[in-house]
């Protein structure tokens, strides 16, 4: 399990929009560098981040080798009620990382 | 021996470390082409944030923002970001939805060199905005190899 | 004539000697700047959550976590500050990483962590952010041997460029190397992510880099040449505030 920062705002009045940042910690690993005997080392990134608000899709991202390292996606959200945010980060490799965090509105 | 000044720091940043990178332009005008369908990209309503002159092509930071209304008749539903000197073309395709409030979203992307990033942003109704943006990369100063 | 004496002048003492000591951070261009100051967004903080649940964790033969010898990791506040330091029951000289090490093998009796290994940065950058913003201490009477062999390193010329860490980061600190500028080379932040290296590092990793930088053999961690440079450079940086864990090109 790789490990994951969520930031998401306290404090956060009805309707407002508000940024909701997320890091988690991956090589993503480009699929174009060689190791030093010469070999290629095999891509393997996080392809797809998905956000869902209690249960509805409210964001999602197809990602590239070009995306850096220990990726960083800050997206906003307008906030109309409390609930449940579910983050996934989908890999190469077929695996999911899931998350989740609470919005509280006032 | 004594080395001049000019010599040294010749010498210092023939060893600072080169990357090696694919030229990719035709790349990156295909997979706008592909993204595109055959629309008009009109010019405006997208901004992108990045630093001019970037210290490490490792983790640049990117901001896309549109102007819209993000409402339920008339929202951003897509930004797809390429570039065009590194080994493939695509950066990040991003899905929005009304409830995002407004169309900003931010990350870190990689360069392998100094180039053109282009950001076409896709409407609900399938409208599409474009702008470039040029970036500069250096490379630092005593890397690891 | 006169040259030759302003030649001799400078020479003889690093530029900024007379000016204030300046941190790295302020080299950086504002967005990388803006990197290290959010802790929502400094990737190092990935390694922070790492260390926090490293405190906690009961390891080895007399299954102990840190939490059960120091309490909460805030308690160890401004502990980073000081080293390396002396350390009476080794006799000689320790880094933060090494003390780490010695804790882990003599007070919880579990497997040694090897330096520059992930859950070592990651607790070492843990106590260090407990003392983020307090200023870097001298060293004290213990450690002064330490500092004159570390300075010793650093005024000598090496490597296939022959030259001496004092060159670039006393004499010509503030000038253009390529794209980057020159720092004085204060270790404020470390363990630190380095965007060059994608990853969080120490600064005997930094050290090292510098030393293939010029081309000459890098020490290898831990050693004594790494341990008395570092205890140099924390001697001169003394009085900048810790940034750690920082982000750096």
């Amino acid at each position: 399990m790789a490990s994951v920062l969520i930031n998401v705002p306290k404090l956060v009045r009805k309707g407002e929009t508000i940024e909701i940042k997320t890091l988690i910690s991956h090589p993503m690993e480009t699929g174009f560098r060689s190791a030093s005997d010469g070999k290629l080392i095999p891509r393997d990134i996080i392809h797809r981040f998905v956000c869902t608000f209690e249960g509805t899709e409210i964001f999602f991202a197809d990602l590239f080798p070009a995306i850096s390292a220990n990726p960083f996606i800050a997206f906003t959200m307008r906030a109309e009620r409390s609930g449940t945010l579910t983050f996934r980060w989908l890999d190469d490799k077929g695996g999911a990382q899931v998350e989740t965090a609470r919005l509280d509105v006032q | 021996m004594h080395l001049s000044r000019r010599t040294v720091l010749t010498g210092l940043v023939c060893a600072l470390s080169v990357r090696p990178v694919q030229a990719t332009p035709d790349l990156m005008e295909a997979a706008i082409a592909a993204f595109a369908k055959g629309r008009a990209m009109k010019p405006g309503r997208v901004r992108l944030d990045l630093p001019p002159l970037v210290e490490n092509g490792n983790a640049v930071p990117l901001t896309v923002s549109v102007e819209s209304p993000m409402t339920q008749e008339d929202f951003i539903a897509r930004v797809a970001l390429f570039n065009e000197k590194n080994p493939q073309p695509n950066i990040a395709i991003f899905h929005l939805t009304p409830l995002a409030g407004r169309a900003s979203v931010s990350t870190r992307i990689r360069l392998g060199d100094s180039q053109f990033i282009t950001a076409i942003a896709e409407t609900n109704k399938g409208e599409l905005f474009v702008t470039k943006a040029e970036l500069v990369v250096t490379l630092p100063a005593c890397a690891e190899n | 004539m006169k040259r030759w004496i302003a030649a001799i002048c400078l020479l003889a003492m690093p530029a900024w000697a007379q000016a204030p000591k300046i941190s790295s951070f302020e080299l950086m261009k504002p967005e990388t700047q803006a990197m290290q100051r959010d802790d929502a967004s400094n990737p190092a903080m990935l390694w922070i959550a790492e260390g926090r649940q490293l405190w906690s964790q009961k390891a080895g033969a007399s299954n102990q976590s840190c939490a059960d010898c120091h309490g909460d990791v805030a308690s160890l506040r401004s502990v980073a500050l000081r080293f390396p330091a002396f350390n009476a029951a080794q006799g000689n000289v320790v880094t933060l990483d090494q003390q780490i090490q010695i804790c882990r093998t003599q007070a919880q009796k579990a497997e040694p962590w090897a330096l520059e290994t992930r859950p070592l940065l990651a607790l070492s950058a843990l106590i260090g952010l407990q003392s983020r913003g307090l200023p870097l201490q001298s060293v004290t009477a213990a450690e002064v041997a330490t500092v004159e062999q570390g300075r010793a390193l650093f005024m000598e010329r090496r490597g296939q460029m022959n030259l001496s860490c004092a060159q670039c980061h006393d004499d010509h600190d503030g000038k253009s190397l390529g794209g980057a500028t020159i720092p004085q080379g204060h270790p404020t932040g470390y363990p630190l992510y380095r965007l060059e290296w994608q990853d969080l590092g120490s600064v005997e990793r930094r050290l090292r880099n510098c030393m293939v930088g010029v081309r000459s053999e890098p020490y290898a961690y831990g050693s004594p040449e790494m341990v008395a440079l570092e205890t140099f450079l924390r001697d001169r940086a003394a009085g900048l505030p810790l940034e750690t864990p920082a982000v750096r090109p």
